[in-house]
């Protein structure tokens, strides 16, 4: 007859859980990012000025992202805000200008040396994000104020170094013969450098939501990115995980400096404090945790330089700026905003 | 006396009290001290940035607020005054109208980012600031026929402040003064009074709300006190004492550029005198300032030496140059925010204190 211990109830097993339901997916960002191309598209008149722009636009945007992907994971998941961010890209640039000249042929910078340029940049910069969390991040942990200042010193110390070991000139950075010219598609231009650039761009994305949504690592980070404590508390070496981030993210900022310096067909020291500016932009709109977010503000932000570059150029960063602010007086935490900050 | 003077808040530090005594009176008689242009120009140049870093220090120190957007309101006072004078011809009236239009602007603009940026978090509020600064730095060298581009704007001073005014016959006490002395006299006696004007702003009633926000503004918000609204008018009181700054420096140097006043290296400066002086103290400004420019002029001299010692060793040798100053700036910076948080004036108060 029925259990002999007290209190237990015999009552069958609740049938299986209802499954919790998903959260709705929210559109209005992504439409927004729809609406852009096509509000541009009587302003700019001609077709095929829309298509070479809006690729631009979009190939930029995926290099913002990549550079800018690992900077806003950092902050979601340890709260370290990383005003130096710049000198990964920075190095990534340089680094690329050595090897594309070491591995040049006779004719010149060669497709493979940009690979090759691209791996090296990311393992010099991931090596450099090791030793700048370990010197300059590890301390501060938690005081933003004193985060802000160093890692922003931290910038200056690397830009100077950088200026030590390749000299404070311009460098030129020419793509190889067969990376140069365009495909033409009716009237407009497709860049080839672009189009690899954004293969490059959209492989980064798909891996990183590949790895945040389909791996144990990925659930780890977006576990800790939720509620770091309770992640410790069920054992896990965040600390680890958090180095592993921030090393991934300096290495995807280095892929992203060789990508830009490529784009701009030369490199300057000052390339980290210039793009900085553009990924603070980037990851406020698109919220500071959140990946999909950044992804979003990264076509965005690539988008609008594009179109008022051409349109009116000498409000392009502006138009940046009045974007942010647009979207921050709509969603002040950003367009996806992480949710427990 | 001194004790209104200072609005009650004296050094309690007998070092930090010497060293501001000496700064003032070598600061009042540097034309008499001195001979040389390089010498003067690095006395003007302390007077403008103690005013510049003492009102950064209320922005940041007192009311705990980062914003990188500082040197904007700086270049804005300095382009006040140049577009004035080349517009309207040199005179008072083209600097008392370039200084009024600039405060407006610049109280302006700052009401809007405090407004704005202030609701949201203080890190989205530093990167916004950097973003605005960045923009109109850009701005300013786009908008050549307006600001002079990226050549900025020469301009003379009026007819008392330029150099070829000679008041008195002969020499007084040793030197002969022209309107370059007396735009010193004019710089120090403006900084003088803004400085002390700060010192009361900061130890009045409104100066504790803005520290108890710094300390604890969830607290401050829960006892009653609108952090926003305080918050904005810190901002918009620091913009206009930059602001004020800025106009001084165009009249000393009589020409603007973008790379005088809205350059990133100057907020780094800023950065690194707030944070070696004092946070929080508004004479760590002074200390700050006095320290901060005197290195900069005189050990680039320094640094060419040793670069010439060094000669030959090969990493030395290119680290030691005058132009990677930034590099030893820079660690300079990060080793003082971390064994330095109080920096200079707090360590003498905290040695004085401990010893009584």
């Amino acid at each position: 007859m029925g259990s002999s211990t007290p209190g237990v109830s015999t009552a069958p097993a609740a049938t299986a859980a209802p499954s919790v339901p998903r959260a709705a997916f929210d559109w209005r960002p992504v439409a927004l990012l729809v609406a852009l191309p096509l509000l541009a598209w009587p302003l700019l008149g001609s077709g095929s000025t829309w298509l070479t722009l809006t690729f631009a636009g979009l190939t930029m945007g995926l290099i913002i992202f990549v550079i800018a992907s690992g900077l806003t994971l950092v902050f979601g998941l340890m709260d370290v805000l990383n005003f130096g961010h710049g000198v990964f890209i920075a190095l990534g640039a340089f680094m690329a200008t050595s090897v594309m000249a070491w591995t040049a042929g006779a004719d010149g910078p060669t497709v493979a040396g940009v690979f090759a340029a691209m791996l090296l940049a990311m393992a010099v910069a991931g090596a450099a994000g090791l030793v700048f969390e370990r010197v300059i991040v590890r301390p501060v942990y938690g005081l933003h104020l004193k985060q802000i200042l160093i890692t922003m010193g931290g910038m200056i110390v690397g830009e100077e170094l950088i200026k030590v070991i390749w000299g404070p000139q311009q460098v030129a950075l020419p793509l190889p013969q067969d990376l140069r010219g365009a495909w033409i598609v009716g009237e407009a231009a497709i860049e080839r450098y672009r189009v690899l650039a954004s293969v490059i761009g959209l492989v980064v994305f798909v891996a990183l939501v590949w790895t945040l949504n389909r791996s144990k690592l990925g659930l780890l980070i977006r576990a800790g990115v939720q509620d770091r404590s309770m992640v410790e508390a069920l054992g896990y070496r965040i600390r680890r995980l958090f180095v592993g981030v921030f090393v991934a993210g300096s290495a995807l900022a280095g892929l992203g400096g060789v990508l830009w310096g490529l784009y701009q067909q030369s490199v300057i020291p000052q390339i980290g404090a210039q793009v900085n500016v553009l990924i603070f932009i980037v990851i406020i709109i698109g919220g500071l945790g959140s990946t999909f977010g950044c992804f979003v503000g990264a076509l965005l932000v690539g988008l609008m330089a594009n179109y008022t570059g051409y349109l009116a150029p000498k409000v392009a960063l502006f138009s940046n700026i009045a974007l942010m602010v647009g979207v921050l007086l709509w969603r002040p935490q950003g367009l996806y905003p992480v949710a427990n900050r | 006396m001194l004790q209104r003077l200072l609005s009650h808040d004296l050094p309690r530090s007998p070092w930090l009290a010497l060293a501001l005594l000496a700064v003032l009176v070598v600061l009042a008689f540097a034309p008499f001290l001195f001979e040389g242009a390089r010498a003067m120009s690095v006395a003007a140049k302390i007077l403008i940035f103690i005013l510049l870093v003492a009102s950064y220090d209320l922005l940041l120190g007192y009311t705990g607020i980062v914003s990188f957007a500082h040197t904007m309101f700086f270049g804005i006072g300095a382009y006040g005054v140049a577009i004035a004078s080349e517009r309207m011809g040199a005179g008072w009236a083209a600097v008392g109208l370039g200084l009024a239009v600039a405060l407006a602007v610049s109280a302006l603009l700052s009401l809007l980012i405090g407004l704005f940026s202030l609701r949201v978090k203080a890190i989205f509020f530093a990167m916004i600031t950097l973003a605005v600064a960045s923009a109109f730095q850009t701005l300013a060298s786009q908008l050549s026929e307006f600001t002079g581009g990226e050549d900025g704007l020469n301009f003379k001073n009026p007819a008392w402040l330029s150099p070829s005014f000679v008041p008195f016959e002969g020499e007084i006490l040793g030197l002969a003064i022209d309107g370059r002395t007396l735009c010193y006299w004019l710089i120090f006696a403006t900084v003088l009074g803004a400085f002390l004007l700060l010192l009361r702003i900061v130890n009045s009633p409104f100066g504790r709300v803005l520290q108890a926000i710094r300390e604890n503004d969830f607290r401050a918000e829960a006892i009653g006190l609108r952090t926003v609204h305080y918050r904005t008018v810190s901002n918009v009181l620091a913009a206009l004492f930059a602001t004020l700054a800025g106009a001084l420096l165009a009249l000393w140097l009589r020409y603007t550029g973008p790379d005088t006043t809205l350059s990133f290296e100057i907020m780094l400066d800023i950065l690194l005198i707030v944070v070696i002086g004092g946070m929080g103290t508004l004479y760590g400004a002074v200390v700050g300032s006095v320290l901060f420019v005197l290195a900069q002029n005189y050990l680039q001299d320094l640094l060419k030496l040793a670069g010439g010692a060094a000669k030959g060793v090969p990493v030395l040798e290119a680290v030691l140059t005058p132009d990677r100053w930034l590099l030893w700036l820079g660690l300079l910076f990060v080793l003082s925010v971390y064994h330095f948080p109080t920096g200079i004036v707090g360590r003498l108060r905290a040695r004085a204190q401990a010893r009584d």
